[in-house]
């Protein structure tokens, strides 16, 4: 069998290496230009994750980390959208992981500091398969916005870290979920050193009142697009033709 | 439908608390081995150290980076079984900055040298950056992709260790590695 290439990636949608007002970037950042090299069997495959590989609480953070019969602290939400790629079709059964701080900003993490508490109940991580259609969703609570030290009076806007995987590594992606109408959006230089707005636009997630279940949990659609396959011989080519 | 690939963003400096957990301090309740510690499954001979560091363009060490490797087994294929998971994640330690796999070396492939996918991921990296590692005392002379590394080619070659093999990234600077676009 032969793996199909991916698209190539479009480097100028993406955050560059060196964003100088990102101060972590300025001895982090390679100063080479990236090699272009072509896409060989190692980088068209990747691991493949099942059901087995899960807890049953892993997409549930108001619940993965609460002691039996309580819950995290905070506006609860459901995420959900669907994992796509750049053709629009589904990408089905990746694993998808998330973490994200709590709701007054805390991250449970032996190197985070704030003074805002940690919440007992809440751990901040999940994770879960993608369905056939490609769809995912966690349940968890909305976080908070906090402060970083980059040399100014910055403020992360509240969002949640995604990973994900695809079929083969050259689709290996991490990136980040923000909230529709939150004001640290355009001041944060994590966000800004995406160079197109509209690639910014495609971080924010959109209140979904579709989802939103009464008197119980709010919900935000987040649609994760990772780099297509190129449309090869491969792909259109009767076998045996 | 064309749509664009979603746009990356670091993973930042807890990256931990979703890749690995341990790392962060955090044991989730009620959850399994975390994904990707453990790639040797079966007692085997062939097993290998595979120890990784990454310096930045001070020359220290980064101590919050997320490194995943993938790899052929050794069968050359790339789909894992009960003796082995082709694809490893480690974080680098956050006091000695050591990331530490413990693998097989992969076999040559029809026109590679034996090889090791690195995709790294940290604070202040805005995208994953994806290397490769080859090993000293194979035969490399005819490797493709070396070969388009050209006079860099050696930022791709690990050390031999004692029990293994020993490996430094260099994110900037007048040794940095060979990233790819690939």
């Amino acid at each position: 069998m032969t793996e199909q290439a991916f698209k190539p990636r479009d480097l100028s949608w993406h955050p560059p290496a060196l964003y100088p007002d990102y101060r972590s970037t300025h001895l982090r950042a390679p100063q080479q230009q990236l090699l272009h090299m072509p896409q060989t069997k190692t980088e068209l495959t990747g691991p493949t994750f099942g059901q087995a590989d899960l807890s049953p609480l892993d997409d549930d953070l108001i619940l993965n980390y609460a002691a039996s019969g309580q819950m995290a602290q905070g506006p609860r939400i459901i995420v959900h959208g669907k994992l796509l790629d750049e053709d629009g079709r589904p990408v089905p059964g990746k694993l998808i992981e998330v973490w994200q701080a709590n709701a007054g900003g805390r991250y449970r993490h032996v190197n985070d500091g704030y003074l805002a508490p940690l919440d007992d109940n809440f751990g901040g991580c999940g994770r879960c398969l993608s369905g056939d259609d490609g769809s995912y969703s966690f349940r968890t609570i909305l976080p908070g916005p906090y402060p970083w030290p980059n040399g100014g009076n910055n403020w992360r806007p509240a969002h949640i870290h995604f990973s994900v995987f695809g079929d083969g590594f050259a689709q290996r992606l991490i990136t980040q979920m923000y909230f529709e109408g939150d004001p640290h959006i355009p001041l944060c230089p994590i966000v800004q050193a995406i160079p197109d707005d509209h690639a910014i636009d495609r971080l924010v997630a959109r209140l979904d009142m579709e989802r939103t279940i009464p008197m119980d949990i709010r919900a935000y659609r987040f649609d994760i697009v990772l780099r297509g396959r190129n449309a090869t011989i491969f792909e259109n080519q009767m076998e045996g033709t | 439908m064309r749509l664009k690939e979603s746009p990356s963003q670091t993973a930042g400096p807890y990256v931990h608390i979703g890749c690995a957990p341990q790392t962060a301090g955090l044991e989730r309740r009620g959850m399994g081995p975390q994904l990707g510690r453990d790639m040797v499954r079966s007692d085997t001979a062939e097993k290998i150290d595979l120890m990784l560091t990454v310096r930045d363009g001070a020359d220290d060490l980064v101590k919050d980076a997320l490194i995943e490797i993938w790899q052929a087994n050794a069968d050359g294929g790339y789909a894992a079984d009960e003796r082995f998971s082709n694809w490893g994640r480690q974080a680098t330690d956050l006091s000695t900055g050591l990331a530490r796999f413990e693998t097989i070396k992969p076999p040559a492939s029809a026109n590679q040298a034996p090889h090791i996918l690195v995709w790294i991921v940290a604070r202040g990296i805005n995208l994953g950056l994806t290397t490769r590692i080859y090993f000293p005392d194979e035969n490399n002379g005819s490797d493709p992709v070396l070969a388009l590394a050209g006079t860099r080619a050696g930022t791709l070659i690990a050390e031999k260790a004692p029990s293994g093999y020993a490996h430094t990234i260099h994110l900037q600077g007048p040794q940095e590695t060979v990233f790819f676009d690939v």
